[in-house]
């Protein structure tokens, strides 16, 4: 089992993904530079936050034309899992792997702090056997992480089942106040139709160890690696 | 040859900044602003095309790159 680390200029995240794959969950992973143009060989693929090309324009605005992003888009067409993370989740919506887009947060303030997730579906490898409804605590840090789709994507992402995760309250609870940026529908992740692409804001590589505050990011590998297990990788 | 591309958010996409401005003139006595919209705009020099072959690979700059249609409109200005 071999996991892919995509890289592009202005990554920072990379190196926390790398860690949580490597010495935390323990599955082999490499960086992989976003001029490479395959990905055969790889089992997943993260898309780590960061800054690529400083935003400019709009966040992964640039990346999504990297030479590796094609090879995404053929990596997810075979059905292989994919995560975006923060910056990550922003270069799949720009790429068109996922629907809608982010704008600045209705706070207009830089976030930075740990949230509280509500898992909606289970459908992903990436939350594969976690119960729908269980809270996971997992930080942000984002400045344009403010979920925009019209109400009709709105809609079918809903009808769809791919809203994977929603801010809410410790309980569970999704209330307006425990939304940190304003995201419509208090939208935190949300994959697309088959399932195995899969974009969220918060950080689940910045908390898989109890030393970092929390350890629920891990339960996001976790899954993956029991979803590629199930499949002879 | 030049070219001016205007890029702004779609009417219904919330814009904070817009909002931000909009009660900030009113904080230094500007009255009457309703509304404030920011958005972008950029000048694009171009060699070897004229008026007429210019707008074509300028709309798929902006479909592709300069603008995200699901949040925003694009407006190009060929200048002869």
């Amino acid at each position: 089992m071999k996991t892919a680390v995509l890289v592009f200029p202005g990554s920072n995240c990379d190196h926390d993904a790398y860690h949580a794959l490597k010495h935390v969950v323990g599955v082999d992973a490499e960086f992989v530079w976003h001029r490479q143009s395959t990905l055969s060989g790889y089992d997943a693929v993260v898309i780590p936050g960061g800054f690529t090309y400083g935003d400019y324009l709009r966040t992964g605005a640039m990346a999504k034309l990297s030479p590796v992003m094609d090879a995404v888009r053929g990596f997810a067409a075979a059905g292989g899992p994919v995560i975006g993370i923060c910056n990550g989740f922003q270069i799949l919506l720009e790429a068109g792997l996922l629907p809608g887009a982010m704008i600045v947060n209705d706070s207009l303030r830089f976030v930075c702090d740990y949230v509280h997730l509500r898992t909606e579906t289970g459908r992903t490898p990436f939350t594969r056997g976690i119960p729908a409804g269980k809270v996971l605590k997992i930080p942000v840090a984002h400045y344009q992480g403010n979920y925009f789709a019209d109400e009709k994507t709105l809609s079918a992402l809903e009808a769809g089942g791919q809203v994977a995760f929603r801010y809410c309250e410790p309980s569970g609870e999704v209330t307006p106040s425990s939304n940190p940026n304003g995201s419509a529908n208090h939208i935190a992740g949300i994959c697309n139709g088959a399932g195995n692409v899969l974009g969220m804001m918060p950080h689940p590589e910045r908390c898989a160890e109890e030393v970092l505050g929390s350890a629920d990011g891990r339960l996001l590998f976790d899954a993956m690696v029991s979803w590629l297990e199930e499949r002879g990788r | 040859m030049k070219a001016k591309i205007y890029v702004t958010l779609r009417r219904g996409v919330l814009d904070p900044q817009g909002k931000a401005i909009t009660a900030s003139l009113g904080h230094i006595g500007i009255g009457g602003v309703e509304d404030v919209r920011v958005g972008k705009y950029m000048e694009v020099r171009l060699h070897a095309l004229g008026p007429v072959e210019a707008p074509r690979p300028l709309d798929e700059a902006c479909r592709r790159l300069l603008a995200n249609t699901v949040i925003e409109d694009y407006r190009i200005e060929v200048e002869g």
